[in-house]
Parts: C-alpha cells; structure tokens; sequence
C-alpha cells in the first residue's frame, strides 16, 4: 500500500505539465493541478476549451504526450504506457458520461453488478446487495429488471451514477453530466450528486450549470485554450473573476 | 401446336425419396461450411479491425481473395488443384466443406467487422472506465452487441452459402443437385425434379430464415 491514502495532505489527483495535442491541435497546454481528497472541483469553460479532456486524461481515456498524472499514488505516463497502474486507476475512479452509455443489452441491475462482479470478483449475491443499495440511494426503484431504454434520461444518468458508485470509487469524473438531459430532468440528476458531494466523495465535475457550481464547488477552475487561466472559490471565480478571458466566458452564459 | 406438356405430379412425387437422399449432405457441408466460416470470420474480421498493422494486412488480403473470386473457382481449386501439391486426393466433401468455409469465412469477417465497428465508442469507454479489462469490455459488452446487429447479415449469408452447395455437384457431392441430375438421368423429368430440387431448398432457407427471425424478435429485449 502507498502512504498517500493515510495522508490528507497529499493530493488525490496530481497533474504536472499535462501536453496533450490533437494533431496539430494543443489542447491541453502545461496543465499543472493538484486535487485533495474530499474535494469538489467543478470545471467550466467555452466548448472545446479542452475541459472534457482534462478529466478523460485522469482516467486514460485519452491519452497524453507529455508531464505525468498521478491518482492515488499510480502513476500515468505519457501515450497511455500506464500498463497496470491505468487498471488500477479505472477501478478506483468512476466516471458518469454526458451520453449516460448504459448498456443497453444488460438490464438496469445487471449494469450496475456488471464491473463488481468481473473487477472485483464479488459473486452474484454481494454484487446484487451493492446494486440494491445504490439504486436505491439515486431513487431508482422497482425499475431493477428494465432494460435502459425503458427508463427516462435523468433515470438513466442515476443508474450510470450507481454503476460508477458500484466499484467504491475514491474519485468521481462527471463529463457534462446533464448536457443531454431535458431540462425537466438536470434537476433530479444534480441532487444526486450533491448528496454523493455533502458525503465527502472527491469529485471532478465538468458542467455548464452555473448555479450548481456555485453552489457545491470547493473549487471552479476556467479552462480556455487548453489553460487553466483561473481558479479559485466559487465566489471568487463566479463574482470577482481576474481575467478578461474568464470574464467574458461568464458574461456570456450567466445572462439568460 | 401438337405438343402439349402435361406436369406429371406423379413424378415429381416420385422422385422426392431419391432426392431427399442429398439433403444430408447439403445440410453438412452448409452448416459444416458455415460453422467454420463463423470462426473464420470472427478471428479475422476482429485482426481486420487491430491497431496493428502487421495483423490488420493479411486479414485484409485473405478477405479480399475468398470475396473476389467464385466459390466455383475456389472449390475446384481445392479437388482438383491442392491434390497435386499435397500429393493425395481430397475428399469431396471436404473439399465442399473447406470452400464453403474459406468463402463464408471471407463474408462474416466483413460481417463481424462492421457489426463491432458499429457499436458507440461509449460504450468501450464506459467498460473501460468500471476497470475492465479490454476484453472483458469486448466480452461482455461489445461483443454481445455486435452479435444482435449481426443476425440479419448472418441469415443471408447463411442463405447465400446453402445455395452455393448446390455448385459442388460438379464435383461429385451427392448433395441435393446432384441427386436430381442422377434422378433425371434415367428418368428423364427434368422439369417435375428441379421444381422439387427448388421447393426442397426454399425448405431449407425458409427454416433458417424463420428461426433467425425467432432468434432476432428474443434479442431484441433491452436494445
């Protein structure tokens, strides 16, 4: 076992000089960030600001040209040679999907017992009182044996929430997680996640809910041009922003 | 006109014991053929689709070969041909089995192929994002997938492959074409026994059409 996980000191997540290039496109420039466990990080830029990257590089899903990523004491190196510490990562970290990729083939229990069972070698039984609990924590019940196109959008983002929460994850990734929602239903899937927030789970959220950031951020950070131009509390990136950039990124969708 | 031509139902009735005597071996070599094919086609069709270059190339190369020639060229290939380089004869019906196979094969890689192709890069990502491995991700979650939208292509691949069984009466399988042509040859009612030649191989491609439809109507649970 490594030490940082007795110690709350050390960060959760530590980025160092991420470089990350589309081709000839530099998306993720010098990103250097360190994230303490407990903590809620909201990131909010334009679109194709690289804020999605950012987080699809905690967990490998994309991989970078240059610095290092470390989660928890395992290490990612530069074109995905994370080898068994990219494994271990993705066991650790959980990730919710703008587009919720339930799998449609598996019925609402069995995506959620799905990786408990293969990952964590838990029989059925064990992986099925896990999947109970947590359906139930995001207010999925009696829905157990449907299959995911049966159920609403925000009953799927809950559901895709459980699946992730399933693996005990020490840090959650949420890539927009209601962007594909209709409105009626951002409501029911950002209560969830304040309720996983209020308990203390390490959460690195990519949104355009403003006020939902506000509200339960530690941190927001701006991301422009595949920078961080700035961080800070929610009040002082939200009501005293520094930079003309972040300013007007705000300007812009704070006036509907 | 002075000829009239009467179907003489009789005969067609009549030469149905003899030509059931092939159907054994059109349903093996089809179903031999195909189950193998099936193999083929998921070994290959999946290095068709690999990162790697070096294992990409000759399922490329394969594919294109048993896809752009006949299945006739190909099985006379196999009798006729391969005896003198192996030294030996080969068995009709392995020769049958193996051209249907190889063809097939050449067929469900391209099958398998679009069908993985096919299914939401999410997908992966999602499997991959819970900690599984990458083959359990292809295992449990792509593959099962690609399967169901596989079934139509694979029905008519299947149809596709039992009609080219009836090419091997050329040489010498006594599979369905053939039974009819000894039949006729002696009894000289060619139209009554290839109407029945033909109604018998609707039978077949009907069934499987049928069972296939079963098959897809279960599968579609939960998409």
């Amino acid at each position: 076992m490594n030490d940082s996980q007795q110690d709350s000191t050390t960060p959760i997540v530590t980025l160092e000089k991420v470089n990350k290039y589309f081709g000839s496109l530099h998306v993720m420039q010098d990103i250097d960030l360190e994230i303490a466990a407990g903590e809620v990080v909201v990131i909010v830029g334009a679109s194709g600001s690289g804020k999605s990257t950012l987080i699809r590089c905690v967990n490998g899903l994309e991989e970078f040209q240059s610095g290092r990523i470390v989660v928890d004491g395992n290490e990612l190196t530069p074109y995905g040679k994370g080898g068994k510490s990219l494994q271990t990562i993705r066991t650790e970290v959980g990730m919710v999907f703008q587009q919720f990729n339930l799998f449609p083939h598996l019925s609402v229990h069995a995506n959620v017992t799905l990786a408990p069972e293969k990952v964590r070698g838990l029989n059925n039984t064990k992986a099925r009182e896990i999947a109970d609990r947590l359906l139930e924590r995001v207010g999925i019940t009696d829905q157990a044996d449907k299959y995911p196109s049966q159920l609403s959008g925000g009953q799927q983002q809950r559901v895709a929430l459980a699946r992730a929460l399933a693996m005990e994850p020490r840090l959650m990734l949420f890539d927009e997680p209601t962007s594909a929602l209709d409105p009626e239903m951002i409501g029911e899937v950002l209560d969830a996640m304040r309720e996983l927030a209020n308990e203390g789970m390490t959460m690195m959220i990519v949104t355009h809910e403003m006020g939902f950031a506000r509200e339960v951020a530690d941190r927001v950070i701006f991301v422009h041009g595949g920078r961080i131009v700035e961080q800070g509390t929610p009040q002082e990136v939200f009501d005293r922003p520094q930079h003309e950039r972040t300013q007007a990124f705000l300007s812009r969708v704070l006036k509907h | 006109m002075d000829v009239t031509f009467q179907f003489d139902w009789q005969a067609a009735i009549a030469s149905l014991p003899h030509l059931l005597t092939g159907i054994p071996w059109t349903l093996l070599i089809s179903f031999g053929g195909l189950a193998i094919g099936f193999l083929i086609g998921i070994v290959f069709g999946l290095l068709r689709i690999s990162p790697l270059r070096l294992l990409r190339w000759p399922a490329a190369i394969y594919i294109e070969i048993f896809r752009g020639t006949p299945v006739l060229v190909q099985v006379l290939f196999i009798f006729y041909g391969l005896p003198q380089l192996l030294g030996g004869p080969i068995n009709a019906i392995v020769a049958g089995i193996a051209a249907i196979a190889l063809n097939a094969g050449a067929y469900i890689s391209e099958i398998v192929r679009g069908g993985v192709q096919s299914i939401e890069k999410g997908q992966r990502e999602a499997g991959l994002s819970l900690g599984l491995s990458r083959t359990d991700t292809f295992r449990y979650i792509i593959w099962p997938q690609a399967l169901r939208r596989m079934i139509p292509a694979l029905g008519n691949q299947g149809i596709v492959s039992i009609k080219d069984t009836s090419l091997f009466s050329v040489i010498g399988v006594g599979e369905l074409v053939r039974q009819g042509q000894v039949y006729i040859a002696t009894t000289f009612t060619a139209l009554e026994v290839y109407l029945m030649v033909a109604l018998l191989y609707l039978a077949i491609t009907l069934s499987l059409s049928f069972a296939l439809r079963l098959l897809e109507r279960k599968g579609l649970v939960g998409q």
